[in-house]
């Protein structure tokens, strides 16, 4: 599959990159290399194979041979950072993130 | 020349006991070693003086006191610059994070102070670990201590270099596809991916979150297995850390290996592969055969489909998981007149080109019409890898492969072609891949002096049986084979 100018714009406009238009280029060049690579994925049959969704090993039966995530108590732990999170904000008015203004006039 | 010694987590400790050294002093003679060497190795992007001499100093009392020294106590140590640490800069390489100070330690960096351990500085990596050189860090390469015009590999190149430079005794770096592997091939020093789930990730800041791990480097199996004790095991902060118990690492490594069955798949030795590194690492099975291993011939037909899962599976998890740098929270904001545009002007300026090569090839899988082709595809591939693992550890205890194809090549060699560079790792992905813990250990030089690595992949949770092979294999003198 060849990638196009188009394609890498909008690949960009998704992600929130803005690019130079000299990298347009550049990158488009190198995607389409690589995603010509990955195209050999399409050489196995797959169509018996589940997906790996999970990292813990499984054993034939489907039980996990690990261990099974432990879900914790659902109980409210304050957090302690709050105030050292705010500080690292490039614009914080407590207890806020301060952004442009979102809603139109 | 009076050179350097090099310290080992025993020599340390012995010295301390021994009131050769104190901690203080040790520190500080690290801190002299780094200033000396750092402008050339470009290993350590920032130093924690204050932080390291207070724990110095409480070990330093606690041997005044005659109290029991921790298993790591005084032992100078380097992480990765993507692993949080309260109060001490983390930029993870990036320009998005270069003001970023963590409100918190990561679990990892706790349970190494808890132990004694002092904490020298962070070290230079690739971007958000995402390469395999350390030339994408955006703060410029990390040198080859063992030859200054080559790379360290990457991503953890500055782990690598930090303890292979005599400029600390250990070092934690991360390994999502070959980084703490392929780093430690090339510098010459043992370096440890553990099982997928093994070690806490708290703190750790996400590149691929499916394959993302943290282990260490160290200069001896014995240093690597005692820090493999004190990092692993389950954190309630991590839900994917496993609650399985820690073996005591340093005690199974003398276990003799006689009669374990390795594993030596032919497809990790075909085209492509350096022959010089095909000699030594052959070599290096030879040995282990005549220490008592049963060699087993292997085949896991899908290794050449790892590159090209690895390449969509990490960079779709990269993708969302680097969404969060967007200028609100944390980090670089460049200013906008609307919310989109201060996004877009941020992300612009702060990621470098790898970076946003990655995020653009995930988003690109991830996107619709091209889901089920790339991202869905690759996650079923990746079951076939993992299945190759499974098969394979129904007949062996290890499996033995070179761990990069070539030895580290020069500075700048293959900045221009990001695929090449890509397949540097195609040793290491699949075990990535299929959440198995690996091991890559010195095996002998090339002819122009250039460290091998020999990689040894265990099954999960067996790292125990992987640091036993590999202390046997450096026992018998396979680092210098």
């Amino acid at each position: 599959m060849k990638i196009s100018r188009e394609d890498v714009l909008r690949v960009a406009q998704l992600a929130h990159l803005e690019l130079a238009p000299d990298e347009v280029e550049t990158y488009r060049g190198q995607l389409d290399e690589i995603l010509a690579y990955i195209g050999k994925l399409q050489e196995l049959d797959v169509s018996n194979v589940e997906p790996m969704t999970q990292m813990q090993p499984r054993n034939a039966a489907g039980a996990s041979a690990g261990s099974e995530p432990e879900l914790r108590d659902d109980v409210i732990v304050p957090c302690k950072v709050a105030d050292a999170v705010l500080a690292e904000a490039p614009d914080a008015a407590k207890p806020f993130f301060r952004v442009p203004k979102v809603i139109e006039r | 020349m009076s050179a350097s010694p090099t310290w080992t987590v025993a020599s340390v400790r012995n010295a301390l006991l021994t009131k050769k050294t104190s901690a203080r002093e040790l520190a500080k003679d690290f801190y002299a070693r780094i200033e000396r060497r750092n402008p050339e190795l470009n290993a350590f992007l920032a130093l924690c003086p204050e932080r390291a001499y207070t724990q110095a100093d409480r070990v330093d009392a606690a041997v005044a006191k005659g109290r029991p020294l921790l298993p790591l106590a005084g032992v100078p140590v380097a992480i990765k610059d993507v692993i949080s640490t309260q109060g001490v800069r983390t930029t993870c390489g990036s320009k998005i994070l270069e003001n970023y100070t963590p409100p918190y330690d990561a679990t990892a960096i706790e349970r190494l102070e808890k132990a004694g351990a002092v904490i020298l500085g962070k070290t230079n990596c690739d971007e958000f670990a995402m390469g395999s050189s350390n030339e994408n860090s955006a703060y410029g390469p990390v040198r080859n201590p063992v030859a200054l015009d080559r790379v360290p590999g990457g991503s953890s190149g500055g782990s690598a270099a930090a303890v292979a430079g005599g400029l600390a005794v250990i070092s934690l770096g991360t390994d999502t596809g070959g980084s703490i592997r392929q780093p430690g091939a090339y510098c010459g020093i043992p370096a440890i991916m553990p099982t997928y789930g093994r070690v806490s990730r708290y703190g750790l800041i996400a590149f691929a979150s499916s394959l993302d791990r943290i282990g260490p480097f160290a200069t001896n199996i014995s240093d690597a297995a005692t820090v493999m004790s004190i990092i692993a095991g389950h954190d309630s902060n991590d839900s994917t850390s496993a609650a399985l118990a820690v073996p005591d690492y340093a005690a199974e490594i003398e276990k003799p290996v006689t009669g374990l069955r390795i594993g030596v798949p032919e497809d990790y030795f075909g085209s492509g592969l350096d022959p010089e590194v095909k000699a030594k690492v052959q070599a290096g099975i030879a040995l282990l055969e005549k220490l008592g291993c049963k060699r087993v011939p292997l085949k896991m037909p899908h290794t050449d489909y790892a590159i090209a899962t690895y390449y969509v599976v990490a960079t779709a998890e990269a993708s969302s998981n680097l969404a969060r740098y967007d200028g609100v929270r944390f980090g670089l904001r460049v200013q906008g007149n609307t919310l989109m545009e201060m996004y877009r002007k941020t992300r612009e300026r702060g990621f470098g080109p790898e970076v946003k090569r990655r995020i653009m090839l995930g988003t690109y899988a991830l996107s619709s019409g091209y889901y089920d082709a790339y991202y869905l595809r690759a996650q079923k591939v990746r079951s076939l890898i993992a299945r190759d693992f499974s098969n394979a550890f129904e007949q062996v205890d290890a499996i033995i492969t070179p761990t990069a194809p070539t030895p580290a090549f020069k500075l700048g060699e293959k900045t221009a072609d990001p695929l090449e560079m890509y397949l540097a790792d195609i040793y290491t992905v699949t075990g990535s891949l299929a959440g198995v813990p690996g091991i890559s250990v010195p095996c002998g030089k090339t002819a122009a002096g250039l460290p091998i690595g020999m990689q040894i992949f265990g099954s999960h949770f067996g790292e125990a049986r992987v640091l036993q092979l590999a202390r046997a294999f450096e026992k018998a003198g396979g680092f210098s084979i």
